[in-house]
């Protein structure tokens, strides 16, 4: 069981207040809040030992040093990792898609086929249409229904010897969809395509055993954890990570270089040019801590207790209109009111201190799916409160009662 | 009335409003009581992009004075149309251009004009003076 108060008291933003009012804070699909633990290791980095890393010879180097590749071994297990060298550290999920696409350019040909599913965010999108555009190869999507769920049938149909590569997200962000990326991943190496799984938003609710689910990439941003922003990591298999070249040029990332010809380190370090974010990397390591001491059971229990309490609530509002029922969802609620716009919702909610995202999620192509402008999208995360789903449901009621 | 007599007149208004939901609902019922642009102006040509709300602005030269009409699908920001409107519109290219806003600061709306705001009235404030430097330099 999960001790909430316990758990809230660990959030310092927790306690201020928005507009007078006690902060109710439901974006933690766009990013979570982060404990004191965390910021704790953050503050210790400046404090005590900030420098450069990999290549001082002195002693706080080493020590930063240390506490990266620490960090690199605790996302390692998290994911269970074959190896510490498959996790690149980026910058976030968007930095690991860009480094896969940009890989794959020299490795696609123009009679090649992309498979990319329908309730991707842009950033699962645009970098394969520009991957597309590059090297003439087609982008075909799987749909969806009306539900919100894969169609898995059109699926296995679009599937080729042609197709090459398939990405999906694992955890829709716009509608909270698990997606079956077990039979995903399988279905596409039957005909030998490698497949990326956007983590982004299952990251905080579900662990991804990328050895389990024999996943070729897989993505995680940091302040999707409780960590902090501008880091993120991409499993890669090492195989396909040999295969790849690499990203950016820059320090770090090379072996011998000379005006003919450079050759580049070994992995992970081909792909991680340039000083990355250090402290980043380390608060990453310290979030999946902080969040794996609390455990992911409890936690996905406690959220789903959370999401039917609050499903239930916000329909008893009439003319609420819940868009992403599948059967297997996280903690992320996407709805609007009848004659309303979402806007105008997020607006009055943020005047009641409620914070919600409101729009299109990055995601216009469900928007256009269900021929909506946007929604308001109520996402919950473990130290959110049953009282936090009574406020929201009150401040929908007295929106609608302005509004309408 | 100049803009700033307009400007001074809504912010004696809001001035009898004591909090927040007296002055959204005032707003809310500027934005349903106004029709503000004749629909075959809703056009796509005259949306400002990148907003969450779409936000349409049509501008017309009557003698030397413009004429402004605009609407969005979201109600607030139809009300904040509704003032901006009120203070801009039927006034001389010129005195647009030169015209601030700070006004709306003096409301209590200053958070929707913020530029990170994405509710497109900043563009759309840019678009109104846009539209008079066009019609002044065809005034000459």
């Amino acid at each position: 069981m999960l001790k909430v108060t316990n758990i809230r008291n660990d959030f310092p933003i927790l306690k201020r207040e928005v507009n007078g009012k006690p902060l109710v804070y439901l974006d933690n699909a766009a990013t979570s809040q982060t404990p004191q633990q965390v910021i704790d290791v953050i503050t210790d980095y400046y404090h005590n030992y900030n420098a450069n890393i990999h290549r001082g010879v002195h002693a706080l180097s080493q020590e930063a040093t240390d506490k990266y590749e620490e960090a690199r071994a605790i996302i390692q297990r998290h994911i269970n990792a074959a190896k510490p060298h498959e996790v690149i550290f980026t910058s976030g999920t968007t930095h690991s898609i860009n480094l896969v696409a940009n890989g794959f350019s020299s490795l696609i040909k123009k009679e090649d086929e992309i498979l990319v599913s329908a309730m991707e965010h842009h950033s699962n999108i645009v970098p394969w249409q520009m991957l597309c555009e590059r090297t003439g190869a087609t982008l075909k999507v799987i749909p969806m229904n009306q539900e919100g769920e894969l169609v898995m049938k059109t699926y296995h149909e679009l599937l080729s010897p042609k197709t090459k590569l398939v990405f999906c997200n694992h955890v829709s962000n716009a509608l909270g969809t698990v997606n079956p990326i077990e039979e995903i991943i399988g279905a596409a190496h039957k005909v030998g395509a490698a497949v990326l799984i956007d983590g982004a938003q299952a990251a905080p609710h579900i662990i991804a055993d990328v050895q389990a689910l024999d996943v070729d990439f897989y993505t995680i941003s940091a302040h999707k954890v409780c960590g902090p922003t501008g880091a993120g990591m991409l499993y890669g298999k090492e195989e396909w990570l040999k295969r790849l070249p690499p990203y950016q040029g820059g320090g770090e990332m090379i072996a011998e270089v000379t005006f003919e010809k450079t050759t580049y380190a070994d992995l992970p370090h081909k792909f991680e040019a340039g000083t990355p974010n250090i402290c980043g990397g380390i608060a990453f390591g310290a979030a999946l801590d902080y969040m794996n001491h609390i455990g992911f059971d409890a936690i996905a229990a406690y959220e789903q207790e959370l999401l039917t309490y609050a499903t239930e609530q916000l329909l008893s509002i009439e003319g609420l209109k819940i868009y992403g029922t599948a059967k297997e969802k996280t903690s992320v609620i996407s709805f609007n009111v009848e004659q309303i716009h979402p806007y105008d919702i997020g607006t009055i909610l943020d005047k009641l201190g409620i914070a919600v995202r409101t729009g299109h999620h990055c995601a216009q192509p469900i928007m256009d799916f269900y021929k909506i402008p946007g929604t308001v999208r109520a996402s919950f995360c473990f130290y959110n409160t049953k009282e936090e789903v009574d406020t929201l449901v009150a401040g929908v009621k007295r929106a609608k009662s302005m509004l309408l | 009335m100049s803009i700033k007599a307009i400007q001074e007149e809504i912010i004696d208004e809001f001035s009898m409003f004591d909090d927040w939901m007296q002055r959204y609902e005032y707003m809310i019922d500027l934005g349903k009581s106004l029709p503000l642009i004749v629909d075959k102006y809703k056009t796509d040509d005259n949306i400002i992009k990148g907003c969450q709300s779409k936000v349409w602005v049509h501008a017309e030269l009557e003698a030397d004075k413009l004429v402004f009409t605009a609407d969005s699908d979201a109600i607030i920001t139809k009300g904040i149309i509704a003032i901006l409107i009120r203070a801009f519109s039927n006034q001389k290219p010129q005195d647009i251009i030169d015209a601030d806003t700070h006004f709306i600061d003096e409301i209590g709306l200053k958070e929707h004009l913020s530029p990170t705001r994405a509710n497109g009235l900043v563009s759309m404030i840019k678009q109104l003076k846009l539209y008079a430097v066009a019609y002044q330099t065809q005034l000459g």
